[in-house]
């Protein structure tokens, strides 16, 4: 018994209707081809703006470093690290535009440090902190309010962290002579060092000659190379601590 | 046989002879049996039992004492150094590309200072035995709780030249008065500042003749741990946790212990406990 031959079955698609067909899917993949690479760059760069931290989108709402074209330009003098070996700081000279206004004049001359020099190996300030806010007290003391990256980012020690401290209260002092004290905060909040060592909960000596501080002919000496530290008003020594009687 | 009763009284004298001289023979083989450094201990005894757990500061923190202190550490003001290796348990301080952290190799150097200052025949204390934190205030109230205590803290940096040592002394604090005889715990170390910076350059000079590049003098800084320290008091920073190397630190150690212990010896003149004697700080 043989089977019935089954009749090869004919193409369903006419000619014309194929042509066009093909002729599409021709320009579909010509179209793929032209725009997947702007597509792929497009996605990268939503997936970047995604990372991007708090922190990095504060800073583009509070970078732009408050400049008044009307601003006198005055030549400014920064502190930086003088060598690679993070030794000791150096001033450096620029010149900026720089408000008479001293809480502006200080945010402007901050923001400067924090973008640091030319060369990114003498800066003293991580590159990703971000100054929030600065205020002057009617006493002289300015209060330096910054993201929590100074203290998340700056290299861990005794070192590193005294030096940018100093090269803020230097480049205060040097800049906008109404702040006589420095007092750093990070994130609006009072926090016991920076970074581990650096002691934050006092203030720090800007304009010595004018200061409040009580300083011993020691102690002016030291100022010229360490900003020197108000501790913070505190009460004698409570009974359940250990002390010592004072030594007289 | 009996004694005549008269020969009673002429044997007296040779008996309290005997007696004497039986006295005389025992002491004399008690103190040769006693070792050198005990037989020179001089008057300055030691406050706490060798070996033992005292609890001390706010926190109740255990300490445990070293070995007894030999006759020349006893004769001056220091008798006892407080070795405080920085940061520990989660907080591990300054951190090299390498995995080398700054908590573990503290340790390290603290067991290397703690036995050279032992062969001076200083008593140490540690403010941390294990991978703990303790407050800056519980480390500096070890030192608080002593007579005659040098306090010294030990970092390792994050940046630096490699293979160089900085001392640091806290900068400048308000002067401390006392109208009730207390010094306020925020600012402890206020009447020991020049103290501070003498055993400071002591112990800086010792490590600039073992680690070239290292500064001759003591660095002033801000530091938070010796703030509330009352008690002549150091910061010592090795450089640094980024060598590519770690036995390049681990080759530090011993010149840095011996240069601090050389450096507290130094010192040990210039320090003077007020009430025995001597001028105050």
């Amino acid at each position: 018994m043989t089977e019935p031959r089954m009749e090869p079955a004919k193409h369903p698609l006419n000619r014309p209707l194929r042509f066009w067909l093909i002729t599409l899917l021709v320009f579909a993949v010509l179209g793929a081809a032209i725009f997947a690479p702007i597509l792929g760059k497009r996605m990268k760069r939503a997936a970047r703006l995604q990372q991007q931290s708090e922190e990095q989108a504060r800073r583009e709402l509070t970078q732009p470093i408050p400049v008044n074209p009307s601003d006198p330009r005055v030549k400014a003098k920064l502190f930086w690290l003088s060598d690679a070996d993070n030794s000791v700081l150096a001033p450096v000279v620029v010149e900026l535009p720089l408000s008479n206004d001293p809480v502006l004049r200080s945010k402007q001359v901050l923001n400067t440090l924090l973008a640091g020099p030319v060369d990114a190996e003498l800066r003293t300030l991580p590159p990703d902190a971000v100054l929030l806010a600065f205020y002057l007290l009617p006493d002289g003391t300015g209060v330096a309010d910054f993201s929590a990256a100074l203290a998340t980012s700056i290299p861990s020690g005794i070192a590193s962290e005294q030096l940018a401290v100093d090269s803020m209260a230097r480049t205060l002092e040097a800049n906008v002579p109404q702040v006589k004290r420095l007092k750093i905060l990070i994130h609006g909040q009072e926090v016991e060092t920076l970074a581990g060592h650096v002691d934050l909960t006092g203030t720090f000596v800007v304009n010595a000659d004018t200061g409040q501080t009580p300083a011993n002919s020691a102690a002016a000496g030291a100022a010229s190379k360490t900003s020197a530290f108000i501790a913070p008003p505190s009460p004698l020594t409570p009974d359940h601590r250990v002390v010592k009687l004072a030594q007289r | 046989m009996l004694l005549p009763v008269g020969n009673l009284s002429s044997l007296r004298l040779p008996f309290i002879s005997g007696i004497a001289s039986l006295f005389l023979t025992g002491a004399v083989t008690a103190l040769a049996l006693k070792s050198p450094s005990q037989t020179q201990q001089p008057a300055v005894a030691s406050r706490a039992p060798f070996a033992s757990s005292i609890p001390v500061g706010q926190g109740g923190t255990s300490v445990t004492l070293g070995s007894p202190p030999a006759a020349e550490a006893a004769q001056g003001g220091v008798n006892m150094v407080v070795l405080d290796p920085a940061h520990g348990g989660t907080d591990l301080g300054a951190r090299g590309t390498g995995g080398i952290q700054e908590s573990e190799i503290t340790m390290e150097f603290a067991a290397e200072v703690r036995r050279a200052l032992e062969q001076q025949g200083f008593q140490v204390v540690l403010t941390r035995q294990g991978n703990d934190n303790p407050s800056f205030d519980d480390r500096s109230a070890i030192a608080n709780a002593q007579r005659g205590a040098v306090f010294i803290t030990l970092h390792i940096a994050s940046t630096g030249l490699p293979g160089t040592v900085r001392v640091y002394v806290n900068s400048d604090l308000p002067p401390v008065t006392s109208p009730n005889g207390f010094i306020p715990w925020d600012r402890a170390q206020a009447p020991y500042l020049g103290l501070s910076r003498k055993l400071g350059d002591l112990v800086q000079g010792m490590l600039m003749q073992r680690f070239k590049g290292s500064p001759d003098t003591a660095q002033t800084g801000t530091i938070r741990q010796l703030r509330t320290t009352a008690a002549p008091a150091i910061a010592v920073e090795v450089s640094s946790v980024v060598v590519n190397d770690r036995s390049d630190l681990d080759h530090m150690a011993p010149g840095v212990a011996d240069a601090i212990a050389r450096g507290v010896v130094a010192f040990k003149p210039f320090y003077v406990i007020p009430g025995t004697g001597g001028a105050s700080p």
